[in-house]
C-alpha cells in the first residue's frame, strides 16, 4: 500500500489526466466486451460463457485483414463483422438448441466452444503469439494534456466506445427493433404471438452482443498480443463488470466497466500489490450492498 | 536316480517370471535396456500460451538427434524420441514423465518443462531413479540447492543467477556512465519475475550503490493490458527500468508502451527482449533497449552457432529460441557422454556427465560444461547489448566474464546458506 504516491497524483494534474484517461481506456475496452454479455443474458437469460472468443475472433479477424489490406478501416470492419457473422451461426445452429435447457447445459456448451475456439485459432493462426502492429497514422507522439500524457490511439478507442454506447443506448430505448428486442426479453412468447421471429431476434442479439465483442477484440489488435485462449481474462473483467452493473443493464455494464477502469488505474498507484484485488472487493461490496448490481432490476 | 518333474511351471521358473516381472515394473528401463532403439522421454509444453517455446524445444531435439542417428546412435542403438504435452501444468507433468518411463519404456527422460514443471519432473526422476536432463528451467535453486540434488539430475540451461550478476555489471556500467540514479522495475507477478528481478537489482546495487529504485510494478503472468503500469511508470519519472517480462506478455508491454513513447524517456533493460521469439513479433521494434542474450545467432558470434541457427531455420522456417539452445546442447552431452563410455546405462552415463566438456555452438569459448558438483551448465554464451528494429536485432553483445560470475554465484550460494 503505498498511500503517498496515490495523495501525490490525486494533487497532481499530469497525474490525474494520464491516470484518468488511462483509466478510460481499460473501461471502455472492458464495456464493449461486457455490454454484448450483458445484452445477451437480458434478452437470451444465457450466460454466454464463450464470449471471450469473440473478443478474440475480432482480434485475429482484425489482424489478418490488415495485413492483407495495410488499412485501419477495414480491419476493425473485418472484426466486427466477422464476429457478428461468427455470432450468429453460433447461435442459430449450437445455442438455439440449449434455449430452456438446464443451466448446467448451457454453461458446457459454451465451455465447449471456449476449447474449440480456441483450437480453431491455433489451426488457422498457429500456437504461438501474434501481434498486428500500430497502424502508421497513430505511430506519433502522445499528446501532453496539462502535464498529462494521453496517446492520439486511445483517444479513438474512447470515442469509437462512446458512439458504440450511445447507438447501443438509443438504439434499444427509442428505435422500433429497440423495443422488440426488449419486449422479446420481457415477454417472448406474447412478441411471437404477435407473428414476430423471436428466432431472428434472438440471433440478432447475439450477432450484436459478438460484433461488440468482436470490435472490442479489432481495437485492441494493435497494443495486445495475439494468442489463442486470449479472450479469457477479458471474459473474467467483463463478467464482474456485469455483476456490478447489474446483468442486463447497458448503462450499468458502462459504469461497473469505467469504474473497474479508474480502480484499476489508480489502485495501481495506491495499492501495487492489491490492485486485482481492489476490483473483487468492489464487486463484493456491490454484491453486498445491492446483489441485483448497481442498475439490476429485481426479478418480477 | 531320475528326478520327476511335475507337469506346469516350477517353483525356479515362478520366481524368476516374478522376478522379471516385479523388475520391469518397478523399473522398466532396467528391463528394457537391450532394446535396439533407446527411448528417450520428453514432456514439455505443446499447447497454451507457451506453446510456442515447448515446440522449439522438441524441434532442437530432433534436429540433434537425426544427426545422432545418422552418425550411427548412442553406443550402437538409435534414439526413439517421445514427446509428449504438459500443458505447462505441473501435475501432468510429473503424470507425463512417470508415464513416459513406466508405460513406453523410455530410459531417459529430457524435461522441457518451465520451472515450475520442472521441480515436478525432478521428483520423479529422483524416485524412479531415471537419468534426467532439465532443459528449460533457469531458476537457480534447481540444481544450486543441495536439497535437491540427485545423483542421476542435471540441468542443461541458462540460470537466473548467472542472468542477474551479468545484468547487473552492465546495467551499473551504463548508469555510471549515464549517470542513471533513479530506477524502476516492471515484472510478472510469481516466482520467476520476483527472484529474477530481486537479484539483478541486488547486483545492481553492489557495482553501483548510489542506485535507487523509486517503483515497481508487478503486473501477473498473462495479463492483456498494461495501459495501468505504463502510465504509473511514466508517473514515477525513473531515468531507468527494468523487466523480466517475457514472450507474449513482453511484446504486448512495448506495443503499449510505445505508444506513450516510453521509450524515448528512459533507458530500458528487459532481459528476455533478445530472443527470437519477441523480436521478430514486435512490429515497431524501439532501438536502443538493452537485453540479455537469449538466442540469436549472431552471439557467440562464430561460423558454428551461425550455422546452427540457419540450420534450425530451413529445417522449421522460424528462428530458434533460447529453449532450442538448451535442448540442442543436452543431446550433444548426452551423444558426448554415450560416445566416452560406449553404453547407454544411466548410471554410467551420469558418472561421465560430471564435469563433462564439450565442443558447443553455444559456448563462450566455443565449449561448454556440465559442472559436476551441482551437475548445472557453465560456459555458455552470455551477454548483454542493446536491439535495433531489423536483423541482426543485437549488433554488439557485450560478453559477460565467467570469471566475476563463478566468485559472485559462490558468494550468493553461501548467502543463501547452499554452501
Amino acid at each position: 500500500m503505498d498511500l503517498d504516491a496515490l495523495a501525490g497524483c490525486l494533487s497532481s494534474s499530469a497525474c490525474l489526466v494520464t491516470q484518468t484517461t488511462s483509466g478510460l481506456i481499460i473501461g471502455m475496452l472492458l464495456f464493449l466486451v461486457a455490454v454484448g454479455l450483458t445484452l445477451i443474458f437480458g434478452v437470451l437469460k444465457i450466460v454466454n460463457f464463450s464470449h471471450g472468443a469473440f473478443y478474440m475472433f475480432g482480434a485475429y479477424f482484425a489482424m489478418t485483414a490488415y495485413q492483407l489490406t495495410g488499412s485501419f478501416a477495414l480491419a476493425m470492419l473485418a472484426g466486427a463483422a466477422g464476429t457478428a457473422i461468427l455470432g450468429l451461426i453460433f447461435e442459430r445452429v449450437f445455442m438455439s438448441r440449449v434455449y430452456g435447457a438446464d443451466v448446467l447445459m448451457q454453461l458446457l456448451v459454451c465451455y465447449a466452444f471456449v476449447l474449440i475456439f480456441d483450437d480453431v485459432v491455433r489451426l488457422i493462426w498457429g500456437p504461438e503469439f501474434r501481434s498486428m502492429g500500430m497502424p502508421a497514422a497513430f505511430q506519433v507522439m502522445p499528446l501532453f494534456i496539462a502535464g498529462g500524457v494521453v496517446p492520439p490511439y486511445y483517444l479513438l478507442l474512447i470515442g469509437v466506445a462512446l458512439v458504440a454506447a450511445i447507438v447501443l443506448g438509443i438504439g434499444l430505448s427509442r428505435s422500433r427493433i429497440g423495443k422488440v428486442i426488449r419486449a422479446a426479453a420481457h415477454n417472448p412468447g406474447m412478441v411471437s404471438a404477435l407473428g414476430i421471429n423471436t428466432g431472428l431476434i434472438y440471433g440478432g442479439v447475439f450477432a450484436l452482443g459478438g460484433m461488440l465483442a468482436g470490435l472490442a477484440g479489432a481495437l485492441a489488435a494493435p497494443v495486445r498480443s495475439l494468442t489463442p485462449g486470449m479472450g479469457f481474462s477479458v471474459l473474467i473483467e467483463s463478467f464482474i463488470v456485469t455483476v456490478i452493473g447489474g446483468m442486463g443493464s447497458i448503462l450499468g455494464a458502462l459504469i461497473g466497466a469505467l469504474l473497474l477502469g479508474l480502480i484499476r488505474s489508480y489502485g495501481s498507484v495506491g495499492f501495487p500489490l492489491f490492485t486485482e484485488g481492489l476490483m473483487y472487493l468492489f464487486m463484493v461490496i456491490v454484491l453486498v450492498s445491492k446483489p441485483t448490481g448497481l442498475f439490476g432490476k429485481e426479478a418480477a | 536316480m531320475t528326478r520327476t518333474r511335475t507337469p506346469g511351471i516350477s517353483r525356479r521358473s515362478t520366481l524368476a517370471l516374478m522376478g522379471a516381472g516385479a523388475m520391469s515394473v518397478a523399473a522398466p528401463w532396467v528391463a528394457r535396456a537391450q532394446a535396439k532403439t533407446i527411448k528417450i522421454g520428453m514432456p514439455t509444453i505443446l499447447s497454451g500460451r507457451v506453446a510456442q517455446l515447448g515446440t522449439s524445444s522438441r524441434n532442437a531435439v530432433l534436429l540433434e538427434v537425426e544427426k545422432v542417428n545418422a552418425a550411427g546412435g548412442l553406443a550402437g542403438r538409435q534414439i526413439e524420441m517421445v514427446i509428449r504435452d504438459s500443458k505447462g501444468q505441473p501435475q501432468e507433468a510429473a503424470r507425463v514423465a512417470r508415464e513416459l518411463v513406466n508405460t513406453d519404456g523410455c530410459e531417459w527422460l529430457i524435461d522441457g518443462e518451465a520451472s515450475s514443471g520442472s521441480f515436478a519432473v525432478h521428483e520423479v526422476a529422483r524416485d524412479l531413479g531415471v537419468l534426467c536432463v532439465h532443459t528449460c528451467s533457469e531458476a537457480s535453486s534447481l540444481t544450486a540447492d543441495p536439497k535437491q540434488h540427485i545423483p542421476n539430475a542435471f540441468r542443461c540451461v541458462r540460470q537466473g543467477i548467472h542472468d542477474s550478476i551479468v545484468g547487473g555489471s552492465y546495467a551499473a556500467a551504463i548508469s555510471k556512465a549515464k549517470g542513471l540514479k533513479k530506477w524502476a522495475t516492471c515484472s510478472p507477478d510469481y516466482a520467476y519475475g520476483r527472484d529474477t528481478t530481486g537479484e539483478f537489482t541486488l547486483y545492481l546495487k553492489r557495482f553501483a550503490p548510489d542506485v535507487e529504485v523509486i517503483s515497481d510494478s508487478w503486473p501477473k503472468l498473462f495479463q492483456p493490458d498494461y495501459t495501468e503500469v505504463v502510465t504509473k511508470i511514466l508517473q514515477a519519472k525513473p531515468q531507468a527500468l527494468y523487466s523480466c517480462l517475457w514472450g507474449g506478455d513482453l511484446t504486448s508491454w512495448i506495443d503499449q508502451a510505445n505508444i506513450y513513447a516510453m521509450f524515448g524517456q528512459m533507458e530500458v533493460f528487459a532481459v528476455n527482449m533478445a530472443d527470437y521469439t519477441a523480436l521478430t513479433v514486435v512490429k515497431n521494434l524501439p532501438k536502443g533497449i538493452h537485453s540479455g542474450n537469449r538466442y540469436i545467432k549472431t552471439f557467440p558470434a562464430t561460423p558454428e552457432n551461425a550455422a546452427w541457427g540457419d540450420a534450425y531455420k530451413a529445417k522449421y522456417n522460424e528462428y530458434p529460441t533460447n529453449w532450442s539452445w538448451q535442448n540442442a546442447t543436452a543431446v550433444m552431452f548426452l551423444a558426448e557422454a554415450a560416445k566416452k563410455v560406449n553404453s547407454t546405462d544411466g548410471k554410467k552415463i551420469a558418472e561421465v556427465l560430471k564435469g563433462l566438456t564439450i565442443k558447443c555452438p553455444f559456448g563462450a569459448d566455443g565449449t561448454v560444461t556440465m559442472r559436476g558438483d551441482d551437475h548445472t551448465l557453465v560456459g555458455y554464451a552470455i551477454g548483454w547489448g542493446t536491439t535495433i528494429p531489423q536483423e541482426p536485432y543485437v549488433p554488439e553483445v557485450k560478453a559477460g566474464d565467467w570469471k566475476t560470475i563463478f566468485e559472485l554465484e559462490a558468494e550468493w550460494k553461501k548467502s543463501k546458506g547452499y554452501t
